[in-house]
């Protein structure tokens, strides 16, 4: 599987995306497992709220880090994410 | 006991709440002690609260309410409302007995994020017969509930010599049920399982067969379905990383109140657990004698501490060690570095014997008449 650039992303209901004071970082929990995310990983995820598609998280993510190239990275780690369930597209 | 250094203590990231020992089922192979029938004190509503907030202060994210039977507390949605202000990840661990769909909507709105259900069996007769109850039906549509609610379904089966020869059968029930998880958990002997183990160990030739039916259903439902499988070490050569390591990840409270460092630690021996009501999850955690006991590598005997595995597998299960040889110091002798190997294939051989036996003995089912009888 691989992320439709067409259509709009958005986290699995079945997944929580949470940020751990404990542990000083955004975590992915599910059933029996958790998975630490890194701050740019964190960062894709919390776009992905059913309103933009892929190439709008790479504009909002471009901006908000006054920084170009990012297309490549976050495409793929989106198709990480999808194929590990932690996000959808309908 | 180990020297350890506190300020390599990782926080704990995982709390196993058993909230009772009380369990309307009587499961031959339960993990509960066999005497659970003596430990018949439950804590309150708010100690349990004090616990949550606690452990979860220092860390612990990953909930499990279990038992016994975790229903058969009546302030189950209470704890798990506290338990998502927290913000916890709370699983419900049932047999699904008492559980309706009025109850089900209450615990999601109190913020509980999943369930695990439990099957014994893929049909009805073993299924009852296993439980001692008549639950297959319920248990069944308990599962179709959880998932019209919209939590991740998790269906739980013990696997051992009883259904091990349904394993396609089960496969495709969690398929009919439209689990998210399947957990295919082969028997742990520890509990009411050791006390059963002639009974309940299967041949590897059962194993084997079994694991290659699970293992190709793996690849045929990869993405729909994500399946756990607990493997039987007694056919393994290398034991298993228990606990991902004593005191670094895992802390269990029993019903009334001990803090374990795994939830069959309470069978071993000089280790004087702590009680919640005596000491603070902090105090526990960091500075009792149970919690550091086998912390880090100190405690290690040959050949495990020169093994260099030993930061893999931290040499093994503890309480496996005590049971199968007495002694808690030794290496679980799953692994075949072990000098004490034989007795793994002693155990074998002596399921294998009974199972061809004609006379077999009964199963000895969890319950208090047979639990009072161990305290005896």
């Amino acid at each position: 599987m691989s992320i439709n650039p067409e259509q709009k992303i958005q986290f699995s209901p079945m997944h929580r995306l949470q940020w751990e004071e404990a542990q000083q970082k955004d975590v992915i929990l599910y059933p029996e497992g958790m998975v630490e995310l890194n701050q740019s990983s964190a960062e894709i995820l919390k776009l992905c709220d059913g309103t933009r598609n892929l190439e709008k998280i790479v504009t909002d993510l471009e901006e908000k880090f006054s920084t170009n190239g990012l297309k490549n990275d976050i495409t793929s780690f989106l198709d990480v994410a999808l194929n590990n369930g932690w996000i959808q597209q309908d | 006991m180990a020297g350890s250094n506190k300020t390599n203590i990782t926080p704990p990231r995982w709390l196993l709440a058993e909230l009772t020992y009380k369990c309307p089922l009587q499961c031959p192979y339960c993990s509960n002690p066999l005497d659970y029938a003596k430990h018949s004190d439950e804590i309150s509503t708010d100690d349990w609260k004090r616990v949550l907030s606690e452990a979860r202060k220092m860390g612990a994210v990953q909930l499990g309410f279990s038992g016994g039977e975790p229903l058969t507390r009546q302030d189950l949605p209470e704890l798990a409302k506290h338990a998502r202000e927290l913000g916890y990840y709370s699983n419900l661990i049932t047999s699904g007995y008492g559980l309706t769909e009025e109850k089900i909507i209450q615990l999601k709105e109190a913020g509980l994020d999943h369930i695990q259900v439990s099957i014994q069996a893929s049909t009805q007769d073993l299924n009852d017969h296993l439980a001692g109850t008549e639950s297959f039906a319920h248990k069944k549509e308990v599962a179709r509930l959880v998932k019209k609610h919209g939590y991740p379904m998790v269906l739980c089966v013990v696997i051992h010599r009883e259904n091990i020869h349904q394993m396609a059968d089960i496969l495709a029930m969690a398929e009919e049920l439209g689990a998210d998880y399947l957990e295919l958990a082969n028997t742990q002997y520890y509990g009411w399982a050791h006390a059963n183990r002639d009974l309940l160990l299967p041949t590897i030739e059962q194993f084997r067969e079994a694991e290659e039916i699970a293992q190709a259903f793996k690849e045929k439902v990869a993405g729909k379905m994500k399946i756990y499988y607990v493997v039987p070490d007694f056919y393994e050569d290398r034991p298993k990383a228990c606990m991902n390591g004593w005191g670094t990840t895992f802390l269990t409270i029993t019903p009334d109140g001990v803090a374990l460092p795994c939830h069959s630690a309470r069978d071993l021996p000089d280790l004087d657990c702590p009680n919640v009501n005596d000491h603070s999850i902090s105090d526990i955690w960091l500075e009792s004698k149970a919690f550091n006991f086998f912390r880090g590598n100190e405690w290690m005997q040959e050949p495990c501490r020169s093994c260099d595995e030993k930061d893999k597998d931290f040499g093994g299960c503890r309480c496996q060690a005590y049971i199968l040889t007495g002694d808690v110091y030794k290496t679980d002798p799953v692994c075949s570095k072990s000098p004490d190997k034989q007795v793994i294939q002693e155990a074998i051989d002596s399921a294998r014997k009974s199972a061809l036996s004609a006379d077999e003995k009964p199963l000895i089912f969890r319950n208090s008449k047979n639990s009072k009888a161990f305290n005896d």
